[in-house]
Order: structure tokens, then C-alpha cells, then sequence
């Protein structure tokens, strides 16, 4: 069989292509067609169209509850990571040769361990009876344990070590176009240490900021198994209440309604910040 | 009186000489070029003075203060990096004025002088742009503004016409030169190009493997090149190694005998003569006979190869319109003595 020279690139992508609307884009139809059906008592789905279950979600304070706690935890989680990541990064880009491949291997190490695993390990640690408790006890710094384990810190501070290395990694790319004379140019006209810093290295990596606060943003906010371990069964977020909608009350059309506006939510995010950047930096970066 | 005085500059690396005992010192004013091969330390120097990189010994004085341990935010010199460094969120009128704002200049005085000084570099329609909106030359004089908006007493270029194509570096080249004339400020240039340092320096400081090797005005380094290595580095040049020299003004080269008007060098010598102070001759004032090997046209000039007894000759003639010898020809050439430089012998391998 003969290929038009030009019709290549489309066989080329044609596995993934399929891949994508058979596992991705054909559950999302499912999902999105699921959510307007009625949910029947004892499981079923019933068989007319209703806006009903986003009604509910729309309605009920429980529900506007768990999604303002959802996008108020990704958003701390986002921020704490441009906090952290953005000096790492920066060190990391200033290290040796040497040094840098040890701590690169350091900062994404954990990335190779299960999310679950690692959650896990922060159980252990944020436990009442958990190390941390300890040591503190035993440092007479407190008299009480910290309550850490089923609370919004501790999520926030479990979900900040597995998203971190997304935003060092963005940061890490947009430094790597810096051309390192403009830090002494800016010296060389007299800015100090930190005005170099603010303003003229930070400015030049905020595309990289941008995008890894984006990857963070989405990930935080579809996280399921750190807010299961640390939150619990009562700090709901939206992924966690999605799963109990579909396996505990078995109420299909509610979950899936759910999902949707999760989904449609951090698209909306995603799509406006986007367009954020392009508007903004086409001018000095692109 | 000299304005930046370098004493004993060195830069070591581990064991490895990066710069060794320079000294060097610049008038008020005067334009400066430091020129070498890649390696020969004239980065390193320049590094130095910017403050960029610390002395392992030695001192850097400017108008007579002691700046050598100053960090180099509080030397206040003007920076030309190769790359041109340009902060590339900001607008141009934005770079100019990063320098002043950091010196306290205030916000009317200062767009006042980032005006003009656009102006001074032709700028003056660009200010709204970003560095990328810009091409290399417009991003050079902004490199340049930058600079000088700050009113260095010193300013430093490091090979800031790398970037340029041919052409337009010989255009920027002039337009450095006279802008330079008109600011007056003291400027040491680092390049690798020999044409470059002649068509701007006052004074060429020629370094090689961490040395100063010469320091002279163009014309007269030119002419009176003190080795080997400043003859075939600035310009082209037949070197010879002598074999004896005689009595009053003639040495031997391999079996030839040659004129020269430095009489009183002694030791072990070279003989030196520029590829356009030789010409061919039928007379009895030929000195050396030879066959041309290659013959290149090269628009203003023909360059020649000449195999001779001596070894093989460079000579080049300026295009006069006239019928050239050719390819193959055996020719006579001839040359005045006060036209050929003896000087001490190097290493062949500088």
C-alpha cells in the first residue's frame, strides 16, 4: 500500500488519535450524558432528560461547601508550590554540574513512588501519634498533640510535596532560557541582590510560573487519594464526594454531574489563564 | 596621567593561568582595544574590571581609588555583553532607564535622559519596543544606551559586534567610534577580530596565553610588530628565523642574504616583512627568486604565493587595472630594508 506523501503525519498519529477518543473523549460523552438522566431510587438511571442533578448541586449548600473547599485548597496548594518551587528551581539552575544532577534526582525522586505510598508516609508522619507529634512533645514545645491527620493543613501540606516538583519542573524550562548576563547586566547598573532577583529574574520565568501553577492548579484540584488518606471520610473535596456518589449511593447521575462541573471548571481555569499568557507575554517571549 | 590602572592583574583557576601579571593603564578618554585569540585572557581581564570575576592577585585602580574588592553594582562601569543581555520583558526606553532608577535618578530627569540618550544612538522612534521586536543592530545601540545612560566613567565592551553580520559590523564600527568621540568615555573593548581593534582603538593591548604580548597604537604595532606572534596576529606577515647576522645591516636566511635597517639587534632573531611591502622585480635589486604557486583575487587586491628558497612568500598587490603575473611564473622579488622588521625569535608554535 502507497501513502500520499502528505497523508503520513495522519497514519503517524492515528494510534494515538484513537486512544484518545476511546479512553478519554468517549467516557467524557458518557459521563456528560449520564449527568442529565434522573437518578431512581435503589441505582437505576431513569430514561428522560433533567437538569435535576446539577438543580441539587446548584441548590444545596453541602455540595457549594465541598467545591469552595476543592478550589480554595488548590489554590493555597498552587501558591504554597510558586513559593517553594520558584527558589528551588532557581537554585537548582545556579548549582554545579554536579550537584545539579544529585538534586534533581532529590527533587523528583518521589515522583517514582506511588501517590498513595507517599500519602501514606505523611499518615505517618501527621498522625497524633505521628513523628512530628512526638518530636515536638518531646521538645516541650507543645503539651498537646497538633491535630494534623484529617484536617485542611495537613491536606494542603501532603498534596504541596507531591505537586511541588510539577512547578520546579516548569520553572526549571523557563530558566533555562534565561541568559544568565542579563543578572549581571542588572548588577553591572547597580541592582542589588534581591532587585536582580525581582526584577529582572522572577519576570523573566513567570510563563514557566504560569504554566506550572496550571499543572498544580488542575492536579490539586482532581486530587483523590491524598485528600482520601489525609482528609478522610469527613474533609470531603470533590473527586472523594464523586467516588462516593458513584460506589456508596450508587447515584450515577449526581456523580457524574459532579465530574462535569469539576471538569468544566478547571477548564475554564486552565483556558483563561492560557489565553492570560498569550496576551500578555507573546510580545516579550514567544 | 592614567585614569584605570590594572597592576599585576592575574587570574589563576586551579593550575590553570588565565591572566598573568597585567599591567596596563588607560587615559581618560581613550578607546582602549583588548585583542587576542580565544584563550588568551582578554574575557578574563575585562571580567575582572567589571568585577565579575575576583583577581587572584593584583590590583585594579580607578582615578586612583582602589576598586579591586567593590562589588560590581557599586562600580557604576558601563557593560556591553556579547549577548547584548537586554532585559527582554521590559521596553527599550524600560532597559535604558533600569540603571538610572537604581541610581536615585528621578522619574521626570529620567525619561528626560533615556530620550536622549536614544537619540544618541538612533533610537529615538524605538522606545515602546520590546528587545525581540528589534533587529541585532537596534538591540546593540540598545545595549549601548543602556550603558552609557548611567554615565559610566568607564565603559566596557565585550566583542560586542560578535552578533553582526559583515556588514553591518563595519557600519556599527564607525558609528561606535564616532559616538565614542562625541561621550568621551574611557572604553576598553574586548574582541578577537585584529580589522575591529584597528579600525576603533586608540591603543591595541595584543594578549596571548594570559600575556600582554604588545600595547601600541594600531599604526605603530602594525608596523613595528615586536614578535612573531603580534606580526601574524595583527595583519599578515612572512616571518623568517635568521640564521647569522653579519656585519652592519644584512642577515643570512637560509643561505640568502637579506637587508635591514635594525642594526643593532643580537641574539637569536626573525626576520619580518608585510605581504604589501614586497614587490616583483627584474633587476639587480631582486633579492630572492621564486615560482607563483596560487594566485588569489581578492577585489581591492591580489594576494600571491610565491615558493622561494626562503620558504613560502605572501605578497599582495593593490588591483590597479593592470595585467598581473600568473599562476606558475617565475618572478623576482624586492623589498626595502627599512620595510623589514628583525625581531627576537619565539616559539614557531604561538
Amino acid at each position: 500500500m502507497i501513502f500520499k506523501r502528505n497523508a503520513l503525519p495522519y497514519w503517524l498519529s492515528a494510534p494515538s488519535v484513537v486512544m484518545m477518543l476511546a479512553f478519554v473523549a468517549l467516557p467524557l460523552v458518557i459521563t456528560l450524558s449520564l449527568s442529565i438522566y434522573p437518578f431512581m431510587a435503589g441505582g437505576g438511571v431513569g430514561d428522560h432528560v433533567t437538569i435535576a442533578n446539577y438543580a441539587e448541586l446548584v441548590s444545596d449548600d453541602y455540595y457549594l461547601v465541598i467545591f469552595g473547599r476543592t478550589f480554595g485548597m488548590a489554590i493555597l496548594v498552587t501558591l504554597i508550590s510558586i513559593l517553594i518551587g520558584v527558589p528551588e528551581a532557581y537554585v537548582l539552575s545556579r548549582l554545579s554540574e554536579r550537584w545539579r544532577a544529585i538534586s534533581i534526582v532529590i527533587v523528583l525522586g518521589p515522583m517514582l513512588i506511588s501517590v498513595v505510598v507517599r500519602t501514606l508516609g505523611w499518615a505517618v508522619l501527621l498522625g497524633n501519634e505521628g513523628v512530628i507529634n512526638k518530636v515536638l512533645l518531646a521538645a516541650g514545645l507543645i503539651n498537646e498533640p497538633v491535630k494534623m491527620m484529617f484536617t485542611f493543613t495537613g491536606v494542603v501540606i501532603a498534596l504541596v510535596h507531591v505537586l511541588v516538583p510539577f512547578m520546579v519542573l516548569a520553572v526549571w524550562a523557563s530558566l533555562q532560557k534565561l541568559d544568565a548576563a542579563t543578572e549581571q547586566a542588572a548588577e553591572s547598573l547597580g541592582a542589588g541582590l534581591w532587585t536582580v532577583l525581582s526584577r529582572i529574574v522572577f519576570p523573566q520565568v513567570i510563563p514557566g510560573v504560569l504554566s506550572g501553577g496550571l499543572i498544580v492548579f488542575a492536579l490539586a484540584a482532581s486530587a483523590f487519594a491524598t485528600p482520601a488518606i489525609i482528609g478522610g471520610r469527613r474533609l470531603k473535596v470533590v473527586p472523594t464526594t464523586i467516588y462516593d456518589e458513584f460506589l456508596g449511593n450508587l447515584n450515577w447521575p449526581l456523580g457524574a454531574a459532579l465530574a462535569v462541573v469539576l471538569v468544566a471548571i478547571v477548564l475554564i481555569v486552565s483556558m483563561g489563564m492560557n489565553r492570560l499568557i498569550e496576551r500578555r507575554y507573546k510580545q516579550v517571549f514567544l | 596621567m592614567s585614569f584605570l590602572e590594572l597592576k599585576g592583574l592575574s587570574k589563576r583557576y586551579d593550575d590553570v593561568v588565565a591572566v598573568a601579571e597585567c599591567d596596563l593603564s588607560v587615559a581618560r578618554g581613550e578607546f582602549v582595544c583588548l585583542l587576542g585569540p580565544s584563550g588568551c585572557g582578554k574575557t578574563t581581564t575585562l571580567q575582572m574590571v567589571a568585577g565579575f570575576a575576583q583577581p587572584s592577585s593584583g590590583k585594579i585602580l580607578l582615578d586612583g581609588v582602589d576598586i579591586t574588592n567593590v562589588k560590581p553594582s557599586k562600580r557604576g562601569l558601563g557593560i556591553v555583553f556579547q549577548s547584548y543581555a537586554l532585559f527582554p520583558h521590559m521596553t527599550v526606553a524600560d532597559n535604558v532607564a533600569f540603571g538610572m532608577e537604581m541610581q536615585g535618578v528621578a522619574a521626570g530627569e529620567r525619561s528626560k535622559r533615556v530620550a536622549s540618550t536614544l537619540e544618541l544612538v538612533h533610537l529615538g522612534q524605538m522606545a515602546k519596543r520590546y528587545p525581540r521586536e528589534l533587529s541585532g543592530g537596534q538591540r546593540q545601540r540598545v545595549a549601548l544606551a543602556r550603558a552609557l545612560a548611567i554615565q559610566p566613567p568607564v565603559l566596557l565592551l565585550d566583542e560586542p559586534m560578535g552578533a553582526l553580520d559583515a556588514k553591518l559590523r563595519e557600519e556599527m564600527q564607525i558609528e561606535l567610534r564616532a559616538l565614542q568621540h562625541r561621550v568621551g568615555v574611557t572604553t576598553i573593548m574586548v574582541t578577537h577580530d585584529q580589522a575591529e581593534a584597528m579600525t576603533l582603538a586608540d591603543r591595541v593591548v595584543l594578549m596571548n596565553k594570559g600575556c600582554i604580548e604588545q600595547m601600541d597604537r594600531p599604526y605603530d604595532m602594525y608596523e613595528h610588530p615586536n614578535g612573531r606572534f603580534s606580526s601574524t596576529f595583527l595583519g599578515k606577515a612572512n616571518v623568517f628565523e635568521v640564521e647569522r647576522a653579519q656585519a652592519g645591516d644584512r642577515v643570512d636566511v637560509k643561505g640568502v642574504t637579506l637587508p635591514t635597517s635594525d642594526v643593532d639587534c643580537v641574539g637569536a632573531l626573525e626576520y619580518i616583512v608585510r605581504p604589501e611591502k614586497i614587490a616583483f622585480a627584474d633587476d639587480a635589486n631582486v633579492l630572492v627568486k621564486g615560482r607563483i604557486s596560487a594566485r588569489v583575487f581578492l577585489g581591492n587586491h591580489w594576494l600571491f604565493q610565491v615558493d622561494t628558497p626562503l620558504g613560502r612568500m605572501q605578497l599582495t598587490h593593490a588591483n590597479t587595472g593592470l595585467p598581473q603575473a600568473a599562476e606558475g611564473d617565475q618572478v623576482g622579488l624586492r623589498w626595502l630594508a627599512e620595510h623589514a622588521r628583525l625581531v627576537p625569535r619565539t616559539k614557531v608554535n604561538t
